[in-house]
């Protein structure tokens, strides 16, 4: 019994039981509060669970037919406009949270990418993603995703500009730390 | 969300027709990411809605809602620049905030930060860029997010 208790206190369902458990209570005592707690969480778990899946679907399709080799073949050349272009691309077409672009930083740097470029990336690593966007457009409408793209980009494409401004004449290189523990 | 669905469905179609095999492992790969992202969105529906109860739409709009202000844009931008949260996840939370009265540019700010600015990952940043850089790329990152929603803000 112990054993059981503890295996469901480790998993990340634990708050989940612990709501259920706290429902079930609150019907018998007849806890009001509960009731429209209940019906919040109710209305937006109906609306996840139909359209998640198929987002997700989406996601995984994108990512099979995009192969970002064929992308990352093409970043290095030049530190122009070319060069920025090439490395917004390569950034929409990733996913995953900004701490997963440093690697591709690093990579980026070992490739001759510009300082100008590199921040860029980071920039619209984490704000143009493709399946990013298709969960804004999803849930926040087109109008509002088209918006914050257009006025988004520019201003990290200054953070470039001004991160590089910066460090032109310093010392700056991007540096791979020692493989860590992955705690995923 | 129903263009979502038609697209979905036409690129569900379109990749049948030409690599079933190929298919097959995209669909696998989404719902694995599905699976593994729902308890977190458990989690987060769950928290939501405790918290949509303890605090009435009039407060929430009243401090995020449209004229809410600078002030707004400020709580928008701390809560983004030191939360850990998901991006698949980041969007549906951003739905139920926008339905429960919070205004647009308030959301943009909160978003922007959420992805551009990273507080809790700042030691892992300064690894690989050193610290004086990663806090500038950061505080950069942070005024441009107000400026983003600033100029969503005149339009929406």
């Amino acid at each position: 019994m112990k054993k059981i208790i503890l295996m469901i206190a480790e998993t990340e369902y634990i708050l989940a039981i612990l709501f259920g458990i706290f429902i079930l209570i609150s019907r018998i005592f007849n806890f009001a509060p509960a009731k429209i707690i209940q019906a919040n969480f109710w209305l937006f778990f109906v609306e996840m669970i139909t359209f998640l899946p198929f987002m997700f679907i989406l996601v995984g399709l994108f990512d099979i037919w995009f192969p970002k080799e064929r992308v990352e073949k093409h970043i290095g050349e030049g530190s122009g406009i070319k060069g920025t272009i090439w490395c917004i691309l390569l950034a929409m077409l990733q996913a995953g949270p900004l701490y997963g672009a440093f690697p591709v930083a690093y990579l980026l740097w070992k490739k001759g990418c510009s300082i100008k470029n590199i921040f860029i990336y980071l920039g619209a690593f984490s704000t143009l993603k493709i399946p990013m966007l298709t969960f804004e457009i999803g849930f926040l409408g087109l109008k509002f995703s088209l918006l914050r793209t257009v006025v988004t980009l520019p201003v990290f494409i200054l953070i470039g500009k001004i991160m590089e401004m910066y460090l032109r004449d310093k010392k700056f290189e991007v540096k791979q730390p020692l493989l860590e523990k992955k705690r995923m | 969300m129903k263009i979502l669905l038609v697209m979905t469905f036409i690129a569900l179609v379109l990749s049948l027709v030409s690599d079933r095999k190929k298919t097959v492992s995209g669909i696998k790969m989404g719902l694995k990411l599905f699976v593994g992202l729902l308890p977190t969105v458990l989690n987060i529906l769950i928290l939501v809605s405790i918290f949509l109860y303890l605090v009435p739409k009039e407060t929430l709009a009243n401090l995020l809602g449209k004229n809410s202000g600078m002030l707004g844009l400020m709580i928008a931008a701390v809560l983004g620049s030191v939360s850990l949260i998901p991006m698949f996840i980041t969007y549906p939370l951003a739905a139920i905030l926008l339905k429960s009265g919070v205004s647009y540019q308030v959301l943009a700010v909160f978003i922007t930060t959420l992805l551009m600015v990273g507080v809790l990952t700042l030691p892992l940043e300064a690894k690989y860029f050193g610290l004086k850089v990663s806090i500038i790329r950061n505080v950069l990152s942070f005024i441009g997010a107000l400026i983003i929603g600033l100029v969503i803000g005149i339009f929406l």
